[in-house]
């Protein structure tokens, strides 16, 4: 038993630095998607560099809706809105989603366009654990936005 | 997914050039990888739906990459600017690669 956790350990150990290898050389490249830059990363921190790149993530403009308290992390209601005007010039393209608590930092990826109208998601997500909420938006202009906010979670929410 | 069983809603009808909300909903257990079968100790593998695309009269308007973060019975709101009637088309897809489709009416007046 103890040997066979080990094990997988190690593999996943190399595993993470292949992928995070991989990630650095994607973070140079252009046009990548979403789902490419969301590649397993071990904390939010790599997984942000995935995205943003050299970029500087300037604060304000997103505005995180969550409750001060989720009693179940099981399901903890959140919505993220950016403030945009959302036209053909001016847009939000991406918004991603970390918790950096959970087994997995990465939540959720969101792709928009300007028929969208409005930059705002809401959805319920699990939270294993008191812990940040980190929202990163990708601008047409190629300007990145961060914000952050604390949950506390009462019963963690990742079954054991 | 055949058991899935998904739901949409969206305004009866809109003015154009309004932004109306969309709001989403499928039963799908999300299971996350992370949890062991209490009697054997073994892993019970991850199974999610890990994609809901929406399009509007056959345009993207709106996408998003789902991990295993991502609640059972995933529910989903976002946003849409009326523009013309038509059907906006949710595709839901999971692990294996199956999705499950549903359209709604959309009817814009003026």
């Amino acid at each position: 038993m103890i040997h066979k956790t080990l094990e997988t350990r190690q593999v996943g150990r190399r595993e993470l630095m292949a992928m995070f290898g991989a990630g650095v050389v994607a973070a140079m490249g252009v046009g990548m998607t979403p789902r490419d830059a969301m590649a397993d990363a071990k904390s939010v921190t790599d997984a942000m560099m995935k995205v943003v790149g050299d970029n500087k993530p300037a604060t304000g403009k997103i505005k995180l809706d969550l409750p001060q308290i989720a009693e179940n992390g099981n399901t903890v209601p959140i919505a993220v809105e950016v403030d945009s005007p959302m036209s053909d010039a001016d847009h939000v393209k991406a918004l991603h989603l970390w918790a950096d608590k959970n087994p997995r930092p990465e939540v959720a990826s969101f792709r928009f366009s300007p028929a969208s109208g409005k930059a705002k998601v809401s959805t319920r997500v699990r939270l294993s654990k008191t812990q940040n909420i980190v929202a990163v938006a990708e601008m047409s202009d190629g300007k990145f936005y961060m914000a952050k906010s604390e949950i506390k979670v009462t019963i963690g929410g990742c079954g054991g | 997914m055949a058991k899935t069983k998904a739901r949409v809603k969206v305004p009866k009808s809109i003015k154009k050039g309004e932004v109306f909300q969309v709001k989403t909903l499928i039963s799908h257990k999300m299971e996350t990888g992370q949890r062991k079968n209490k009697k054997t100790g073994k892993k019970i593998s991850r199974m999610i739906i890990n994609k809901l695309v929406c399009q509007y009269n056959g345009k993207e308007v709106f996408a998003s990459d789902w991990h295993p973060a991502i609640s059972a019975n995933p529910y989903m709101a976002f946003y849409v600017k009326a523009d013309a009637s038509g059907s906006l088309d949710f595709t839901w897809t999971d692990d294996e690669g199956k999705s499950v489709k549903k359209s709604a009416k959309i009817t814009v007046a003026g």
